[in-house]
């Protein structure tokens, strides 16, 4: 691992919010991280169905656009979400784990372009897709 | 013209309120992130009260950017079934005894939904409101601004699209 992806993986294990919602970093490297997170009672959204809610997912993709930015071996570091956008494909299968890959495939020196997207089991149809940017730390 | 007389206020503020309790207290995900809702009248902010877990930058210390949009999704998901439900509620059409029994209406479903954050989120609480800019047989479309301490100054605000549920008896 080089020193950015080591702080990546560090900060994201950090995270309060990532680590109640039960994120687990499964690999970070140049732009590129892939994220999970087990199926819970408490992130159900749909108490009909068992499926868990749209803002659950939004913040797994948020985090592992973010842990992608940093890795990213133009990144200085820290970075922010300016915006992000999730595009909802199909519900989650209830019971199962969900897995993020997000890659930051362009960054400038202010900003880092970033699309994530979401699997369950049946990694051939997509739960969720996102698109966002984020801010690139000042170089000091 | 004859007009009925207008219910207690009371009854009226009863039946409201078991609705929208009933609406927000059955979502697992609501209740995990401490998410209220404050009503006046028919309408209604979302308020999430600080909590450490919602923080994802323990340095600055920041909210997360993930609870922040989850807060405005959940905020426009409430306001958008309140809006639904509000002409059966207050027609008495709406059994409020069977949706406080858990019979509830389905939800509406996020299509997709964009987040702008305007600046970092504060350790402290945070409130939101959503607004109904188009709500159709099938679609709808929902604005949505979240703030801390002023008003003025928000710190996220969102557009979704949601795909309503079938209201057919």
């Amino acid at each position: 691992m080089t020193d950015n992806n080591k702080i990546a993986a560090q900060f994201m294990g950090a995270i309060p919010h990532a680590k109640a919602l039960g994120m687990e970093i499964t690999h970070v490297g140049d732009g590129v991280a892939e994220m999970k997170m087990d199926y819970a009672d408490h992130l159900v959204g749909d108490p009909e169905t068992g499926v868990i809610h749209g803002g659950a997912v939004s913040a797994l993709m948020d985090t592992c656009c973010g842990a992608a930015v940093m890795s990213h071996p133009d990144s200085p570091g820290a970075t922010a979400t300016i915006d992000l956008r999730i595009d909802y494909m199909r519900p989650a299968k209830p019971g199962q784990t969900i897995r993020a890959r997000a890659e930051c495939y362009h960054i400038t020196r202010s900003v880092a372009f970033v699309r994530a997207q979401t699997l369950d089991d049946d990694a051939d149809r997509p739960v969720a897709q996102a698109t966002g940017t984020f801010t690139v730390a000042r170089k000091s | 013209m004859s007009r009925s007389r207008p219910e207690p206020v009371q009854v009226i503020k009863q039946r409201r309120d078991a609705a929208l309790h009933a609406l927000v207290d059955h979502v697992p995900y609501i209740r995990f992130m401490g998410i209220e809702f404050d009503r006046r009248g028919d309408e209604l902010t979302g308020v999430m009260p600080f909590d450490e877990k919602l923080i994802g930058n323990p340095l600055l210390p920041a909210l997360h950017g993930g609870a922040t949009s989850a807060f405005l999704e959940v905020t426009s998901i409430i306001t958008l079934s309140w809006a639904m439900l509000w002409d059966e509620m207050e027609s008495g059409e709406l059994a409020v005894e069977a949706f406080e029994a858990g019979d509830l209406p389905r939800l509406p479903k996020t299509i997709d939904f964009t987040v702008d954050y305007l600046r970092s989120g504060l350790p402290r609480d945070a409130y939101a409101r959503a607004v109904v800019t188009r709500s159709g047989r099938r679609y709808a479309s929902v604005r949505a601004e979240a703030w801390q301490d002023n008003r003025a100054r928000p710190f996220a605000q969102a557009t979704g699209h949601f795909l309503m549920p079938r209201r057919d008896g």
